[in-house]
């Protein structure tokens, strides 16, 4: 039998890898990428939650997160785009500019 | 046992591909892990019933999404590697302690965080019984009790389009 507390289970595991993966890489696509599926993790609770509680309204929420989350991968590559154009480089060890 | 056996296939999948996504040197192989675990995890929304969802998510981050990050993998040019050059400064053991952390709050959070199951509360309230389909369903909430935030997200959505057009343009 499959319960809510096995969906959380697997959503906090890929919560923690995307978690991991933001703390330890280096190269800021692959930080983007661990940003998705932190947002992925979010959304499999959502879902799982809306089946448990048959009612659809997670799966309104999830669309919502789908939502932010393109438009956080459009913004966020343009601000890699526009700062490789500048600096020639994708790793966040180097991109100091604002650093106080 | 069926329900059992799908669930920790996908999720052993969704899992593995997650950590070949962070771990992978090639950035262009971790995004083809990224277009696969987008898919399995496609599948599981399928088994909660969500195929809306699913195929959203299907059209939206393996179809659109990866494709961007595609974009910009070939766009810019990783001849040199990204993680070469190393920060002094760079504490590197303290995301995994940081990682840590959150695991372990995650963890106190699921043992005393218990709350007894909540029982099905059914569908919407107000919502007509001749809805029944997942995508019927979806829609109706979006266009009556969820129409606003849908508006707002749609509004974010050119905003972001058009940031995304400022920022990568070489001058206005």
């Amino acid at each position: 039998m499959i319960t809510p507390t096995h969906y959380m289970l697997l959503s906090a595991a890929l919560f923690m890898i995307g978690v991991v993966g933001v703390l330890t890489r280096r190269n800021i696509i692959i930080i983007f990428m661990s940003i998705e599926l932190i947002l992925n993790a979010v959304n499999i609770n959502l879902i799982a939650f809306s089946a448990q509680l048959q009612n659809a309204i997670g799966q309104v929420f999830a669309v919502f997160v789908i939502a932010v989350a393109a438009a956080e991968a459009a913004v966020g590559l343009g601000i890699i785009l526009a700062f490789y154009r500048n600096k020639e480089t994708v790793n966040i060890d180097e991109m100091n500019l604002m650093r106080w | 046992m069926g329900e059992a056996i799908a669930f920790y296939t996908l999720a052993a999948f969704i899992l593995g591909f997650a950590v070949l996504v962070v771990t992978t040197k090639d950035t262009v192989h971790s995004v083809l892990f990224l277009v696969l675990d987008f898919l399995f995890v496609a599948a599981l929304y399928v088994m909660l019933g969500a195929q809306f969802l699913a195929a959203i998510q299907i059209l939206v981050y393996a179809g659109g999404i990866v494709v961007l990050y595609l974009f910009v993998v070939m766009l810019v040019n990783l001849k040199r590697p990204a993680e070469v050059h190393v920060d002094p400064n760079r504490r590197g053991q303290m995301g995994f302690w940081l990682s840590a952390a959150v695991l372990g709050e995650l963890a106190l959070i699921s043992a005393w965080g218990y709350v007894a199951p909540a029982p099905p509360v059914g569908s919407v309230v107000g919502m007509p019984a001749s809805i029944t389909g997942n995508t019927e369903q979806v829609g109706w909430l979006l266009y009556t009790s969820y129409l606003i935030p849908f508006e707002i997200a749609s509004m974010l959505l050119l905003v972001a389009m058009i940031g995304a057009i400022v920022l990568a343009k070489r001058e206005l």
